[in-house]
């Protein structure tokens, strides 16, 4: 059902994640002549055989399970390229360039596109790795939050996504208790719903 | 999907011109979805840009029926509903989801003319039957057998002030977000000029809603 991802209105299901992942470009080897294709959202082909070509994933996928192409791994998901991604995660506290939406790009090769990869298992286990020190980094992260805006340099969507309800409330909450903006006591009783009527009149605190 | 190699500012030049030329209204619709359904309030209806989708995926669904009944390889034609499968989802998701705000800040979008004018024609039109019929529910269920002073749907009770009974959308939020190029505090709104003073191009940002609002209404600004 389109929309009916959470209860909450704004936040993303991982499959709408993923449906946005499955605009991104990837190169395929079709093994088959087809004319152009004139989608709405772009053009597409013509496909001669063991031409390569770039399609959005979405269009991949289709084809490669009517085995109708390969699709090539893109660069960054060499073992080289990966081992140094890794090694750097475990080296730095930053995190490393990863195209923003690798997590669901690498689960849909791995799922769809097997014999296309070659050393499957190592990729695959290095990409896990990497998503868990990834995600550790992110968790010691969040203990240094503080009230104001927060930047973050290459973090993906899936990651992004995890974190986004837990870590808007929280800056919210310190948001609030720095500039108390609300009398405490209303405060209380009322958090409980979502929606507070927030036009009372304010009152200004003795600043600490 | 640049892996980060290559110089900056011309990296970020041919970034400009290419989505210029570029930018589907697919991609637009995307953007526009995502923005709505990050944001806590209901922003401005994209009406130029939906009546185009709408013809956009008009002329697919003919295209479609053609090919069917010209008996074009079924590959191709299952291609072409997916391609419209996508399209359509967006559309009806950005839908839901104004629809969505729409009703959980009802009696607010009415009262508030600024609000009003995000509608488009048809959501004020069903905004003003909701109010209709739910203040009917309410009055005909519960709010007729309460004491006098206490029957309003907009107050609590007579001696309230201001209409204490509407959800007001909470712009206090903290929501994700990228910046499409450097912004400066002349972007920003000058009373909070203390909190934000700069945003960098790409870099994402953790963010009150309402210090970002100027921009995002502009366009500079993309929600995550």
């Amino acid at each position: 059902m389109a929309g009916q991802s959470d209860s909450h209105l704004s936040l993303f299901s991982p499959e709408e994640v993923e449906f946005m992942a499955e605009d991104e470009l990837v190169e395929i080897v079709p093994n088959l002549r087809m004319d152009s294709l004139n989608f709405i959202c772009g053009d597409y082909g013509p496909f001669y055989p063991q031409i390569a070509t770039q399609v959005p994933f979405w269009l991949a996928v289709a084809l490669k399970k009517r085995g109708k192409c390969t699709i090539r791994p893109p660069q960054w998901m060499s073992i080289e390229n990966l081992t140094q991604v890794l090694e750097g995660e475990r080296d730095s506290h930053a995190f490393q360039p990863l195209p923003f939406h690798y997590v669901e790009i690498s689960r849909l090769l791995f799922d769809h596109a097997r014999e296309d990869i070659p050393d499957i298992y190592m990729v695959r286990s290095l990409v896990e790795d990497i998503r868990d020190v990834r995600f550790h980094k992110v968790e010691t992260n969040l203990e240094k939050f503080t009230a104001s805006t927060v930047t973050w340099k290459n973090m993906s969507a899936m990651e992004v996504n995890i974190i986004r309800a837990f870590s808007g409330r929280a800056l919210q909450a310190f948001y609030k208790h720095e500039n108390e903006q609300v009398m405490p006591d209303t405060d209380r009783t009322q958090d409980r719903q979502p929606q507070i009527p927030t036009i009372r009149p304010k009152r200004n605190l003795k600043p600490r | 999907m640049a892996t980060g190699s290559g110089e900056e500012s011309t990296s970020a030049i041919m970034d400009d011109y290419e989505t210029l030329i570029s930018t589907t209204d697919v991609e637009l619709l995307k953007r526009a979805w995502r923005n709505e359904k990050a944001a806590p309030e209901i922003l401005q209806y994209e009406s130029s840009l939906v009546q185009r989708i709408k013809e956009q995926i008009e002329l697919a669904e003919q295209n479609v029926e053609m090919f069917e009944a010209d008996s074009i390889d079924p590959l191709t034609v299952s291609l072409y509903q997916m391609d419209l499968d996508r399209t359509q989802f967006l559309l009806r998701s950005y839908l839901r989801v104004r629809l969505q705000k729409i009703e959980e800040y009802l009696f607010h979008i009415l009262k508030t003319d600024e609000y009003l004018n995000r509608l488009s024609k048809q959501e004020q039109m069903f905004a003003r039957r909701c109010t209709d019929d739910l203040g009917n529910h309410l009055d005909e269920t519960v709010l007729s057998k309460l004491p006098d002073n206490y029957q309003s749907i907009l107050k609590q009770s007579i001696t309230s002030e201001e209409d204490d009974m509407v959800p007001v959308p909470r712009l206090d939020t903290f929501i994700i977000c990228k910046a499409k190029q450097y912004l400066s505090s002349i972007d920003f709104e000058p009373e909070y000029s203390t909190e934000i003073t700069e945003m960098e191009r790409d870099l994402l940002t953790f963010v009150c809603y309402k210090f970002i609002k100027r921009p995002l209404e502009k366009g500079k600004i993309d929600l995550v």
